[in-house]
């Protein structure tokens, strides 16, 4: 099998980890990867602060860019929403743009869904060693993945999993939303890393960047010493 | 700004900014949205197919606002052969002068209300006080709101804001007693209080819930039994209802009463459901002489023709608000309107003026907390985002920003530039941090790092990496 990889802007510019290990795990289930270089950003931003203008060409960019037919695999739950569920309805208008956005949003996996629903595997043969909490993506509800990063994560090795309270709540990243509200932002993700140092774990693992950096941006002013972690960072492992 | 928004220029920032500074609202707003949020959870477990359910109640409220039309000439027919009366109102003036000349006609001196966002929405008790007519709130929530003169600041539970302390300070203030801090004590001073006002009451005033065009009836959902006073003791009974309130048929009824007392509480029925068809008839016993139903739009006919018609299927049970991480943060005060949390996010700018709301459809992550616990499955995230896109057309909207974005559109379209881009962050940001991570940002970047610290661009990009990825 054969997919293209959408790292994301953020994943690309600021947690290239990330991506390493998505393309290594996949490699290592047998999956051929490839990363059409043109890709920049799939216009999420623009498009959720009402730019719906200027997040139409970026999707005819990305749209462009992953015309190969191929599955695509984005290791991030709040792009593959943009992809799956709001680039039909941006073209809806639209109907030579729409039907490429259908078939690309019909393409598009989030990662914990490519491997759980699309390569029927739960357990990728990981090994981490540590009591490990996770935080639900508030995309992932969108996108009905409610179950699969934690059917993931329990099977793996050596890995003790300890449920988070309120793991489905919002961490407080909402894009352009933490840099209009700082403080209403600010006490939602201080409100995470609490119930995250209660959780007395070693890492927290989360599945997209945006809610990486607010959650790891925040432990680290707070002085913690819980990591956090992308899924595919401890699935990569073995 | 029109009088839909209570505060004109109301100042959202300020606003939150108290609310998070205030101990005592931080620990009630937990308190009360943890428990209800609960409920709603546990409420729609405890359903077969709660899901299937709350498809089949949108289906039923999207056809109801297919054809509104029809289905409000049918309840009024239907209310007229029951006895009743029915009354048009465009707008809340309307509505207003509709009750007070109810009010004049069947000489009305005290009035008792139950709860009525939708007479909130009109401003009703000034309008009547103004005519000096006396009026009780019997709700248990909106009577310590109307004694200490504020604002509910929930659809549901008006006096979230309250804690037991407060209360017995209103009511004490109000009794010219010294009442102790003790919440049976001080229900059952409200109820002593409050009897004496039925007792003596010439008009109910009610909203609606649900309306059937089918048999003309009325239902109203309440957990106090005020409803059922205010309804049958005094004289005259005028029911206040939005015009999107109106259901098809009688057996369309059962599926929103499954739905809403689960979505607001958890509770499977709420303790009083009062079914009202007209009213008083030869031979009964209790009940009042007159029924007058008041049909408000007040904008929901022009929001109805544009794409927030969504909007109009609210049930009002506030699982939105309690669901919201940020309504939980700010409480319901700090969004300025009538309706709070996430769908007063979406209702205040659509019926007072997108332009003066310029926060409230940003005032959310889209998150999406509020979509999976309304009962019928309004898509708010989509609705606040199809506000912020209207905002971007508003002349007063920052012509920076826009720029910003056009910018950043024009780069993340070409790589080249995008490389470009990035390399230069990476130069400017880079000797800033220590260790990968930013204590402080410069520009508007300074807000992301008041509260947490900012990765710092990677030495090397994903994209420089990959050629040589083993």
């Amino acid at each position: 099998m054969k997919v293209s990889l959408l790292v994301t802007c953020l994943g690309d510019a600021l947690f290239p980890d990330v991506g390493v290990a998505t393309v290594r795990l996949l490699r290592r289930l047998g999956v051929a990867v490839d990363f059409p270089e043109a890709q920049t950003c799939c216009g999420q931003p623009h498009f959720n602060s009402g730019y719906h203008d200027d997040a139409r060409e970026l999707a005819r960019h990305t749209l462009r860019t992953f015309d190969n037919g191929q599955t695509v695999v984005v290791p991030s739950g709040s792009c593959a929403a943009m992809i799956k569920l709001e680039y039909p309805h941006l073209f809806h208008d639209d109907p030579v743009w729409r039907s490429r956005a259908e078939d690309m949003a019909r393409r598009t996996h989030e990662l914990s869904d490519f491997l759980v629903n699309v390569l029927g595997v739960e357990d990728v043969g990981a090994r981490h060693e540590g009591k490990v909490t996770y935080h639900m993506a508030c995309h992932l509800r969108g996108l009905g993945l409610l179950t699969e990063p934690e059917r993931l994560l329990t099977r793996v090795k050596g890995l003790e999993y300890v449920k988070l309270e309120r793991a489905d709540e919002c961490c407080g990243f909402g894009g352009s939303f933490a840099v209009r509200y700082p403080g209403i932002s600010g006490a939602m993700v201080q409100d995470k890393a609490s119930l995250i140092e209660k959780a007395s774990v070693s890492a927290v693992v989360a599945t997209d960047a945006g809610c990486l950096m607010n959650i790891a941006g925040c432990l680290r002013r707070r002085g913690s010493s819980v990591q956090a972690l992308h899924l595919a960072q401890v699935l990569e492992k073995t | 700004m029109n009088e839909y928004a209570q505060h004109e220029h109301h100042d959202f920032l300020n606003a939150a900014q108290q609310a998070l500074a205030d101990p005592p609202l931080q620990e009630a707003l937990v308190r009360l949205t943890s428990t209800l949020m609960a409920g709603n959870r546990r409420g729609y477990a405890a359903l077969a197919d709660s899901d299937a359910l709350r498809s089949h109640a949108k289906r039923i409220k999207e056809h109801a606002l297919a054809h509104l039309d029809r289905y409000l000439e049918q309840l009024e027919a239907a209310v007229q052969k029951n006895g009743g009366h029915v009354h048009w109102a465009s707008n809340s003036e309307e509505a207003r002068q509709i009750i007070l000349d109810i009010a004049r006609k069947t000489n009305t001196r005290r009035i008792v209300k139950s709860k009525s966002m939708t007479s909130e929405e009109i401003h009703l008790n000034p309008a009547l006080e103004a005519a000096g007519i006396e009026v009780t709130e019997t709700d248990f929530g909106e009577f310590i709101i109307q004694l200490a003169g504020e604002r509910p600041s929930h659809i549901v539970a008006p006096a979230l804001h309250h804690t037991r302390e407060s209360i017995a300070r209103v009511l004490s203030k109000h009794s010219g007693e010294t009442l102790p801090e003790e919440p049976q004590a001080l229900a059952k001073a409200g109820r002593r209080l409050l009897r004496e006002k039925f007792a003596r009451a010439d008009m109910g005033i009610s909203g609606v819930n649900f309306a059937i065009a089918e048999t003309g009836s009325i239902a109203i959902i309440s957990n106090e039994g005020n409803a059922r006073l205010t309804t049958t003791c005094p004289r005259i009974h005028v029911a206040l209802m939005g015009i999107e309130k109106v259901l098809p048929r009688w057996i369309d009824l059962p599926v929103f009463l499954k739905l809403l007392a689960r979505a607001a509480s958890g509770q499977s029925l709420s303790v009083y459901t009062s079914i009202i068809t007209g009213p008083r008839r030869p031979g009964e016993m209790d009940g009042p002489e007159e029924f007058h139903l008041v049909l408000l739009d007040n904008g929901r006919s022009r929001v109805l023709a544009t794409p927030f018609r969504e909007s109009l299927q609210c049930i009002r049970c506030g699982a939105c608000l309690n669901a919201c991480p940020v309504y939980r943060r700010i409480g319901g005060h700090a969004y300025g309107g009538v309706y709070s949390g996430p769908i007063g996010s979406i209702l205040t700018p659509l019926y007072d003026s997108v332009a003066d709301n310029p926060h409230l459809p940003h005032a959310s992550s889209l998150c999406g907390a509020c979509q999976a616990a309304c009962p019928v499955k309004i898509n708010i995230p989509q609705m606040l985002i199809g506000l912020r896109e209207l905002q971007t057309h508003e002349k007063g909207k920052s012509r920076l920003e826009k720029w910003a974005y056009q910018l950043s559109a024009t780069v993340l379209r070409r790589p080249w530039l995008y490389r470009l881009a990035l390399r230069c962050a990476r130069l400017v940001l880079r000797p800033l941090a220590r260790n990968g991570w930013l204590r402080r940002l410069p520009g508007p970047g300074a807000a992301w790092t008041s509260a947490r610290d900012f990765p710092a661009p990677a030495v090397r990009s994903f994209r420089e990496r990959w050629p040589t990825l083993d």
